[in-house]
């Protein structure tokens, strides 16, 4: 299973690649990460449906998380990919307006990995 | 008849044997010299009159002069008083338009302190459990294993350390802004200086308003090493720029939406002495009308309650105290330019 992440913070590049160390040797899941929401874009242009799941911030420079989802819910292949949004905590105006847009799940920051993994597990 | 004049023609009078032609001349004369001497007695009065009522009129100016200096003095005292309170005024509006630059950093400072915090936690949570499972390899022996861990836990460690300090700088910088300018200079990190309000003012925006977008586009001179001048103060400078230009796309976003992509660029330039910082924006723009004043203090064309009109005029301030400068390019409607240069050695 490949996962896309997106986030402009680069260091949840190690952090996924350490909480998901056992799922990655044993081959159950696979990271790309996207730094921006235009990385996500050229990404899913360019990559088409390999990532199953979507899971990117809301709060980036240039592209919004919120942007980003609209965009792939618009315009990308059908069926569209599962996005999961990751909104601050008690940002419920995020959190409503990702609802609107279409996001299949939602996360809060700080991120509980093992509430991840639970959900990973379902897909 | 003067009294002496009398005796004298007196006694010629009663002397024998003298002329009488020329008795009479002689008598005649001292008519006339009597004459003289009342016409001198007189003059002599007037201008002892004249002389007193002169020293009674001088008298009277001097008073009038002590009065009036007396006034004088007062409202020398009056204005000074008024020019300390004009300066103690001043500085509140000052500090209270730093007060308001910060509220409206604190939302994007919450922020920003936020991710930090995350990755110290997840690291540090991370490493316990790298932790036991290092000792599990280490009772079974595989070195290799044991490698790779320690390895890891290392790397983490330098995460932590890593975001700890970004999350203290960020409060550092924060208490920073809001304490007295020091103006003292001391040798920092320009770009990371700049990278650091580039976010929080971005953060700032977005917390106020979520609809508020924008591409951030850094060109930092790679080349710059750290500069010696009043960080507090530069900080400043860069976040009154910034935080302008996010009002103007801000500003021209409300009237074109449509195909309009908001951007703000920050670039910096090492020029061997010197350093040159330049802050664009595609936004509102400004007229030659408006440019001509914007240096101005309380020259602000923000709704009222929204700008004290006070960030460039401090700003302006700030760099002519470093021996900079600073200057505006703007295109009405199209965007604009702000470029201060300053020396990278301040004593
Ligand atoms: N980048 C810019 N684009 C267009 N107009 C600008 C820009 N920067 C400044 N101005 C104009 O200059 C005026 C003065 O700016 P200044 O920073 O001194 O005060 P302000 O932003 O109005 O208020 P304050 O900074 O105190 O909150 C602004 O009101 C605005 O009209
Ligand atoms: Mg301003």
């Amino acid at each position: 299973m490949k996962v896309l992440v997106v986030d402009d913070e680069r260091d949840v590049q190690v952090l996924f690649e350490q909480r998901f160390r056992k799922e990655i040797r044993n081959d159950e899941i696979s990271f790309a990460f996207a730094f921006s929401g235009e990385e996500a874009l050229e990404y899913l242009s360019e990559h088409g449906h390999e990532a199953v799941l979507i899971l990117s911030d809301i709060n980036m420079p240039g592209i919004s998380g919120l942007e980003l989802l609209r965009r792939i819910k618009q315009q990308f292949m059908a069926p569209p990919p599962v996005v999961m949004m990751i909104t601050a905590y008690g940002d419920d105006e995020n959190y409503q307006s990702a609802m609107r847009l279409g996001a299949d799940d939602f996360l809060t920051k700080p991120l509980d990995f093992s509430i991840l993994k639970e959900k990973l597990k379902e897909i | 008849m003067n009294l002496n004049l009398k005796s004298l023609l007196n006694q010629l009078n009663d002397l024998e044997g003298v002329d009488p032609k020329a008795k009479a001349e002689i008598l005649d004369l001292g008519k006339k010299l009597q004459k003289d001497v009342e016409i001198l007695e007189f003059k002599l009065d007037r201008t002892e009159k004249v002389k007193q009522t002169t020293a009674i009129l001088l008298e009277e100016t001097i008073e009038e002069l002590q009065q009036k200096s007396r006034a004088v003095e007062e409202t020398n005292k009056k204005l000074l008083h008024s020019l300390e309170e004009l300066k103690n005024t001043q500085n509140q509006l000052i500090q209270s338009e730093k007060m308001a630059a910060l509220g409206e950093l604190t939302a994007g400072i919450a922020h920003e302190i936020q991710n930090p915090l995350n990755f110290v936690n997840n690291f540090s949570e991370i490493n316990q459990e790298l932790v036991s499972e290092l000792l599990e390899l280490l009772d079974q022996q595989e070195w290799e294993e044991v490698k790779i861990v320690v390895k890891d836990i290392a790397e983490n460690e330098d995460k932590i350390k890593h975001h700890g300090k970004r999350a203290e700088n960020i409060v550092k910088s924060m208490l920073q802004h809001s304490r007295k300018s020091t103006g003292v200079a001391e040798v920092f990190d320009l770009n990371q200086l700049i990278d650091e309000y580039f976010r929080l003012a971005y953060h700032g925006m977005r917390a106020k308003d979520k609809s508020f977008q924008v591409k951030m586009l850094m060109h930092l001179d790679g080349s710059l090493t750290p500069i010696k001048a009043v960080k507090q103060d530069i900080g400043r400078v860069v976040l009154n720029l910034i935080t302008n230009a996010f009002h103007a796309i801000a500003e021209r976003g409300q009237f074109n939406k449509d195909h309009y992509e908001p951007q703000v660029e920050v670039r910096t330039k090492d020029q061997g002495d010197q350093v040159k910082v330049e802050v664009t924006d595609n936004g509102s723009g400004m007229s030659d009308q408006i440019i001509d004043k914007i240096f101005q203090p309380f020259y602000t064309t923000k709704p009222a309650g929204q700008g004290t009109g006070l960030g460039l005029s401090i700003s302006h301030d700030i760099i002519k105290a470093h021996g900079g400068t600073i200057e505006v390019k703007s295109q009405d409607g199209l965007g604009t330019t702000f470029t201060f240069i300053i020396p990278k050695n301040q004593k």
